[in-house]
Order: C-alpha cells, then structure tokens, then sequence
C-alpha cells in the first residue's frame, strides 16, 4: 500500500523562505556583530536575493503549495515585490533613524523580516488559516516595533493599542473563518468558492454573510478603513518613524493582499453585487473620513497617518470594481503608494530629532532654502500622494478608478476624484511651506543654521530611489505596468 | 524631420530645466542666458511650424505617435491644427518676452525661478499639441505645479494666499474632468482624441454629463464668472512674468480646451449648454469691466479685464458658427500679445517704483515717454482699436454671434464701450494729469524692455493689418468643428 507522503513544493515559496532564513541568520549574527547597523546590510541582502527569486519565478504557471493552502503564481510574486521594496526602503530609512534616535538595536531587523514573512504569506496564502497564520506574524512582530522606543510614552502606548485592538481584530476575523467554515465546510478559499457557486443560495445563509461580514471587519482593522480606524492617528504617531513607514504601507498592502484573493476567489464575480456594495460604501466612508481628519492636523506625521486612511479607500474604489482590471490597478497603486508614503516618512524621519521633534508642519517652513533637494523629493511625494500628473500616485489613482468606472461605479469615483481634490490641501500645505515660507522665529532660525540635518548614506539612498521611482515611473509608467501585466496574466 | 519637430519643440525647455538645475547657484548670470537661449531655441524651432503649416488641409499636421504605455493601449500623440498652431507661437514667445522681463526684477533664488518657467513652457505647449486624453491632463495638471510655485515664492505681499487659491481651485475644477476622461477611455478603450472624436457613439444624456465635467475645468481656467474669483488673487500677487504668462497663456488653455475636447468629444451637448455657457460669457463680460472700472491698483484692473475679454472668447465659441470659432482663436492670440504687454508695462513701473497704485502716479508721460506711447499702443491693442489686433478679434466674434444671438452681441457691444472707458482712464490716471513728485526719480526705458515692447507691438500691427493670414490656417479647423457641430444637432433634432 503506498504511503500518500503530501508533496510540499519548497521553490514555490522560496521568496517566503528566504526572507525567514534571512531573519534568522540576523538573529543569529546579532550576537556577534556589534555595530548594529551591519545587519541592515544583511537584511537588505536577503531582501535583494529574495527580489531576485521573486523575478525569477515571475510567469512560471501558478504553483500550488502546502497542499493548496498557499500559492506561488503572479499576484503573490507581484505583491511580494511590494512587500520587498517597501521593506528595503524601511530597513535604509531605519539604518540611519534608529541610531539618531539612540535605538539601534539587532531585534528590529529581525522582527521587520519577520514581519515581511507575514505579509508576503498573507499574498500567498489560499486558504484562510494560513491567511490567519500570516496576520499574526505580520502583527505579533509589529505590536513589538510599535512599542520600540521603549524609553518613549508615546512608543509604549503606541504598542498596547495596536495589541489591544489588533486582537479584537484577529478575534473577529478567526470568529468569521470559523463561521464560513460552519457554513461551506472548508477553509481553503477556493473550495469555498465552489461550495458557493454550487449552492447559490448559500449567501442568504445567516452563517456564511456573518461570517463573510466579520471577515470584512478583520480586514477593516488591518487596512485602517473607517470606521475601524480609529487606533492608527495614535499608532502612527507614536510608533517610530521608521516603523510607521512601514507599516503603513505595508501592513496595509498585506491587507489588501488576502482580502482582494478571499473575495475575488471565494465570492467571484458571481457573487460581486453581494459585496460590491458593501465594499463601495466602506471605500466612501474610508476616502472622506480619512481626507476631513487629514485636514485637521497640524503635525505632519499625523497628517500622513490620517491621509493614509484616506489611501486605503482609494484602494478600496479599486476593490469594489470586483473585475481583474481593478486588482491590477490596486497592484500598482500599491507599489506607488509604497515609494511615495515611504518617501514622505523618510523625510519626516530627516527632519526628526530626539524625543519626535520636528514633526510639526511649520518645522517643514523655508526646508526649500536649507535642503533644496530633500524639499525637492518631499514636494513630489506630495504632489504624487495627491495624484497629480506627471507622478506615479497619479496612475495608481487612475487606474483604481478608471476600473471602477468600467464596473458602473461611476458615482464612487466622483467621490473618489472630488476627495482626491480635498487631500490637495493638506499635502500642498506641506510644499507651501517649504517653498513659500521662511523659517520665522529666532530659534527656528537659529535651528535652520545648527545641526546639518541627519542625511546619512541609507537615507539618501532611500531618498533617491523614492524620488526618481515617483518621478520617473510617473512619467513612464509603462515598465511597471508591463510587469504588473506579464505577472498576473503569465 | 517634420514628425519630430513638436516632440523637439515641447521637450526643449524641460531639458532646459535640467541644465539650469545642473549650473551652479552662485552663476546667476549664466543661468539668465541659459534660460534666454533656451527660450528662443524654443521659438526658433516653432516658426517652422508655422512656415511649413499646409493652409486648406482638414486634420492635423506633425502629427507624432510613439507608444507610451502599450499594456493600456495609451499613447504619446501630438499633433497640431489650426486650433493650436497660433497658440504654440504665442507660447514659444511669451515665454521668452517672460524670460527677458524677468531680467532684473528677479533677485532670489534665481536657479528655481528660471528652471519653473521653462518647466511650465513645456507643460503649456504640451497642453496645446496633446492628442490624447491622458497626455493632455498630464500637460495641464502639471502646468499648475510650475505656476502656482512661482506665485507662491516671487509674489507680492499675500502671495500664499493667492497660490493656494489658485491650486485649489483649478485642481477642484479638473477633478471631475478626469472622471469623465476615464468614462471614456473605459468605454471606448482608447484615450486617442481624433480616435475617440471619429468613433465616439454616447448617448445624448451621457453627453450632457460629460460635457458638464469638461467644461468645468476649463471654465474655472478661462476663468468664466462664477468662477473667476482666484484670478484677480494670482494675477495681482503673481510676479511680473508670471502675469505675463497667466494671462497670455494660461487662461488660453480653458478656452483651448472647449474647442479641442468639450465640443468635439460632445457635440450632441453644446446645444444644451450653449444659453448657459454663453450668458456666462455674457456676464463676465460686463461684470469683469464694471470691477475694472473700480479698481485703484493698476495690475488688479488688468486682471479683472481679462475676465471680460475672456468672456467675449468664450462667447465666440459659443455662438454657433464658424465665424465666431475662428474670432476666439485669433482672439485668443490678441488677448495673449495685449494683456502681457500690458503687464509688462506695469511691471516696468512697479519694478522702479514697487507701487501699483493709480494714485501713486499721475503726468509722468513728461518723464517716460517712451513708456507713454507704449503703454498707448497696449491700451489702443486692448480696446480693439480698428488697424491694431484686438478689433480683429472682437469684430469677427460679434458678426459671428449678431447672426446668431443679437441680444449677447448687443451686450457684447456695451462690453467694449465698457473696456474703453476703464482702459483709457487707466492711461489716464498713469500718464496725464498733475506730475506727482514722487515719481521724479522714474526712468524711461531701457534697452532690454523696448526690445520687448517693440517685438508685441510689431505683431499688434501686423494682426491688425493682415488678419487674414492668420484666418486662413484657422479657418479649416473651425470649419471642421463647425460641421461637427452642425451634424450633432441635426442628429439631436432628428
């Protein structure tokens, strides 16, 4: 009798695997290595060779893995590419913000990694336990980054509320993977959709829209969409820059990741009109909760962490449109969002001293006339997190709309375009002054004149790369847009 | 060679851009000349166009396709018609009259300063030669970066203020445009213009509708009244060539725009839209002069009159007929020539003097005569003169919509009396009268800005006097709009 061994194809995960391997060997070389900055280069090294697998296995045919719990095919590669670009970005914007600050410290190399591992197993996963299993590792090791700048009160409180809510999160969404299972009798996200497809009616059960509800809820939390939101001002501020960077993108994009393949495979196009509208309501309440909170504030950081709720339902325009055309256009907006959010921390995490100073948006006036060339970068990430021509957010915004409009949205993407003008406020408010204002009080003079601002090597090369992605890719987007393509259709 | 020459043309100042980024800040002589040669390369390249313009041919000419982004099917179109022609040498040469008035009056940052004019030189002409959606609101988004930062940096006292506003509100203009863009490009699944125009099935309503998002991006650029408010803001705040270039260009753009996408794309709506559009035009047009006639600042006068001239182009467009078309394009021109001349007069003066107050000034024709005829001819030019070029402009456009609409043309009528009343008074209170001490110290031209005044007042007279040279490239254009329009309305009869 032959013994049915399960096949566990390695490669299909190799990206995933390399980046875990990566984080173990910082784990590992933190004992020995003591200038800890050396182990961004590590993990930038891991992260490039994980980049390099990622391209390779890009148009390969989808490869099913772990007994079709997870899979290897265009959307994960594309979107672990996100996850790697969004995390090397970190890790050069950390080497430099984590020693100014006085926390340099092996841990947060390894917990990033582990983070991105989670993020890029949310992409992967085709079954809802390992989607589970990948929000958790994702979380677990963000709760802790929040929390990092331990000596902080904000960092602290930083940390506990997103543990807190992130739980009740986890715990919805486990609650809803527990209930379509009651429903469907499966986890794995496709069965589901068969189940679904064969038993139509399937949908007016109480058990399985509970479910698909709480599930929507998990994910809500995960991607900051009103009215779950309410933990981010708060996170976002307190946690370091360079975490907060993070994590707002990619935290986000891991987010999206699972929760476009649990709708798109489990509730297809079939069963759109049954959550189309669900998610187009999120998408309003999301663009113009986060846009009128935005307005309001005065620190910069703040502001971002606000508008990037705002972003997530932009995205979720791109969501509602339930077709192939509109993931794509999430995909790209995506990988913008992720050179230009990571851009503007990168400079908030320039301008920042000890103890979160310079955060507040009048400590950007005259920037212009100090660093010509950061305020240089700085304006094209605004001017591209508002999605205007000629930069990359542009594209994104268009194409998440523009998908939204062919699926007969057309009334959310005048919302979607009348929020877009909103947002330009707030983001010019930033290029206003840079460029317009001077520095006016003694001391900010004085400020202007004294310490050269922290622009170390990682974070010019964080700097250069943002800017000339956001710049060039927005006025040739055609090379992204190409692999996008070719990765997803194969 | 010929397919290349708009490519050439709009990416010259760009790369200008980069070499004056590249000179270092201190060589600020250097960077003056290099912006200069720039601009007048830029000119130089776009008289061929002129010369090798085909008069009687329907369709575009230089016509360049490169693909752009394949995976969506959108690509990198220019081209040129009669529409545009005249307006891409406006731009080639107020750019340069901008660059040259910026000589001395710019001090600061000086690097930034010449880098964004020749930054916003490529988005204008990009504006004016895209035949492509996408390409299109790229050009004319990106003209609003360029512009609203050198209001925001070189202008006067509320500067901010004026900047913001005008960001605000032009991107809140084109917001929906963009939307209605994507309707289109998703239903049709292409963003090509002439493609689109040819192709193009919509329903009436959907129409209407779309229509509406076009035109409220372009009038809130024109800017037609209720929408003009951040206009007078920027144009008195803006420096000196920033004016020049706002009002000689910029606000073309909205007007441009009506002609080469609104009515082409939905011709089945003019109709619909044609009596609001129009008494709009109307109204900015005698609202513009009456604020006009009340305002003490020189600069602030000359703003709120280019809200009026601006209604009496978008009148034009919108009186049913080719004449009239062909009126607000060479209108169009006129406008551009007088009012930055007219700024750049006023900016002679507030160079030396730093007011623009009428009542800082007074009889000083006995101290700068020069200056005096000039600024004569600038106002001749405006009021539409007969033998200068604005009375070619508005006389076409008032036959145009006498036939059509009396009741607009008889306010029209009044508009230009109106017009003629704040202009010559302006002259007045600058030029006659009592010398006021104050401006004992003023000094009369120099060089530099005779050079400019003289190469405006050349094309004043030779509009005036030749105006069908120019109507002969415009007119097949017009005439190609006007069929449209004549075939949509029997359709919508029908």
């Amino acid at each position: 009798m032959p013994i049915d061994f399960p096949t566990i194809d390695v490669t299909a995960l190799l990206p995933e695997i390399i980046v875990i391997i990566t984080a173990l060997l910082v784990m590992l070389f933190d004992l020995f290595i003591s200038p800890k900055r050396g182990l961004g280069h590590l993990s930038l090294l891991g992260l490039t060779v994980a980049a390099i697998a990622c391209l390779m296995l890009l148009g390969a045919s989808p490869a099913p893995a772990f007994q079709n719990m997870a899979v290897s095919d265009g959307y994960s590669l594309i979107l672990n590419l996100i996850f790697i670009v969004t995390a090397a970005l970190s890790v050069l914007v950390a080497m430099s913000y984590l020693t100014g600050q006085g926390m340099q410290r092996g841990e947060y190399y390894t917990l990033l990694l582990f983070a991105v591992s989670g993020m890029m197993l949310m992409g992967a996963a085709t079954d809802l336990i390992i989607v589970f299993l990948g929000l958790e590792i994702m979380s677990i090791a963000l709760y802790i980054l929040a929390a990092f700048n331990r000596r902080q009160m904000a960092s602290g409180e930083a940390g506990l509320k997103y543990f807190v809510l992130g739980a009740y999160a986890s715990a919805f969404f486990l609650y809803g993977v527990a209930l379509i299972y009651g429903a469907t009798g499966s986890t794995n996200l496709h069965l589901i959709g068969r189940w679904f497809t064969q038993n139509p009616a399937g949908l007016s059960d109480p058990m399985a829209l509970v479910g698909l509800g709480l599930l929507l809820v998990g994910f809500a939390f995960k991607i900051a969409a009103v009215p779950f939101q309410w933990w981010t001002p708060d996170v976002y501020h307190g946690a370091p820059t360079s975490v907060t960077a993070f994590m707002s993108v990619g935290a986000k994009a891991a987010g999206f990741a699972a929760l476009i393949r649990l709708l798109m495979s489990s509730f297809g196009q079939a069963f759109a009109p049954d959550w189309q509208l669900a998610v187009a309501g999120l998408a309003v309440v999301t663009m113009t909760g986060g846009n009128m909170a935005a307005l309001a504030q005065k620190d910069v950081k703040r502001m971002l962490a606000y508008s990037s709720i705002a972003h997530a339902g932009y995205i979720l325009v791109g969501v509602a449109s339930a077709t192939m055309t509109g993931v794509y256009g999430v995909l790209f907006y995506l990988m913008a969002y992720a050179f230009m959010n990571l851009g503007a921390f990168a400079v908030i995490a320039v301008l920042e001293r000890r103890h979160a100073i310079g955060s507040v948006i009048t400590d950007y006036a005259g920037l212009a006339a100090r660093r010509p060339l950061v305020a240089l970068v700085m304006a094209f990430f605004m001017f591209s997190l508002t999605g205007l021509p000629p930069f990359i957010g542009f594209w994104g915004k268009l194409y998440v709309f523009g998908a939204a409009v062919a699926a007969g949205l057309s009334w959310l993407v005048v919302v979607g375009v009348l929020n877009s003008a909103v947002s330009a406020f707030y983001y010019v408010a930033v290029v206003v002054q840079m460029y317009m204002h001077s520095p006016r009080s003694p001391e900010e003079a004085a400020e202007a004149e004294a310490p050269p601002l922290n622009l170390s090597w990682p974070v010019t090369v964080t700097l250069a790369v943002a800017g000339t992605a956001t710049l060039l890719l927005g006025l040739w987007p055609a090379p992204l847009w190409r692999l996008i393509l070719f990765g997803v259709f194969g | 060679m010929q397919a290349y020459l708009l490519s050439v043309l709009i990416f010259i100042p760009a790369l200008g851009a980069i070499l004056v980024m590249l000179t270092p800040r201190h060589r600020q002589d250097l960077i003056k000349w290099l912006a200069l040669v720039i601009t007048l390369l830029a000119l130089a390249v776009s008289w061929p166009l002129y010369f090798n313009f085909a008069d009687n041919v329907v369709g575009y000419q230089f016509e360049h396709v490169l693909p752009w982004i394949p995976a969506l099917n959108i690509n990198y179109h220019v081209g040129l018609d009669g529409l545009s022609l005249f307006l891409v040498l406006l731009t080639t040469f107020l750019s340069a009259v901008a660059i040259l008035s910026s000589w001395t009056a710019i001090a600061e940052r000086v690097k930034e300063y010449y880098a964004l004019m020749l930054l916003l030189e490529t988005a204008m002409l990009g504006v004016f030669v895209s035949l492509d959606l996408f390409l299109f609101y790229i050009f004319w988004e990106a003209s609003l970066i360029p512009m609203a930062l050198l209001v925001g940096i070189w202008g006067g006292q509320r500067r901010i203020y004026a900047s913001v506003k005008f960001i605000i509100y032009t991107m809140s203009g084109s917001a929906l445009m963009l939307a209605a863009a994507l309707v289109l490009y998703f239903r049709e699944g292409t963003s090509d213009l002439p493609a689109l125009v040819a192709g193009l099935n919509l329903p009436e309503s959907w129409q209407v509708w779309l229509f509406f998002t076009f035109a409220l991006a372009f009038a809130v650029k024109v800017p037609l009244f209720p929408f003009h408010t951040w206009l007078p803001a920027a144009h008195v705040e803006a420096p000196t060539a920033g004016s020049i270039i706002l009002a000689g260009v910029l606000l073309k753009m909205g007007a441009y725009g009506f002609m080469r996408f609104a009515i082409p794309l939905f011709p089945a709506a003019v109709p619909f839209w044609t009596p609001w559009l129009a008494t709009l035009a109307v109204i900015s047009i005698l609202y513009g002069a009456m604020v006009a006639l009340a305002q003490e600042d020189a600069k602030s006068l000359v703003a709120y009159s280019s809200v009026a001239h601006m209604g009496f182009i978008v009148l034009g467009i919108f009186s049913g007929g080719q004449q009239g078309l062909s009126g607000a394009v060479l209108q169009m021109v006129n406008h551009g020539l007088s009012t930055g001349m007219l700024f750049f007069m006023i900016g002679v003066l507030y160079e030396q003097r730093h007011t623009r107050l009428f009542k800082d000034y007074g009889g000083i024709w006995v101290k700068v005569p020069v200056f005096g005829v000039f600024f004569l001819l600038a106002v001749f030019s405006s009021v539409g003169l007969p033998g200068l070029n604005g009375f070619v402009g508005e006389f076409v456009i008032l036959l145009g919509t006498f036939k059509v609409n009396w009741v607009a043309a008889a306010f029209g009528t009044f508009g230009i009396v109106l017009a003629a009343w704040y202009l010559l008074t302006a002259a007045r209170k600058l030029l006659y009268g009592p010398f006021n001490p104050a401006n004992d110290g003023l000094r009369d031209m120099n060089g530099r800005e005779m050079l400019i005044a003289v190469s405006l007042v050349v094309f004043f007279f030779v509009i005036g006097l030749f105006p069908h040279i120019f109507f002969g490239k415009i007119n097949p254009a017009t005439a190609r709009l006007d069929t449209l329009l004549k075939a949509a309305s029997t359709l919508a009869g029908w």
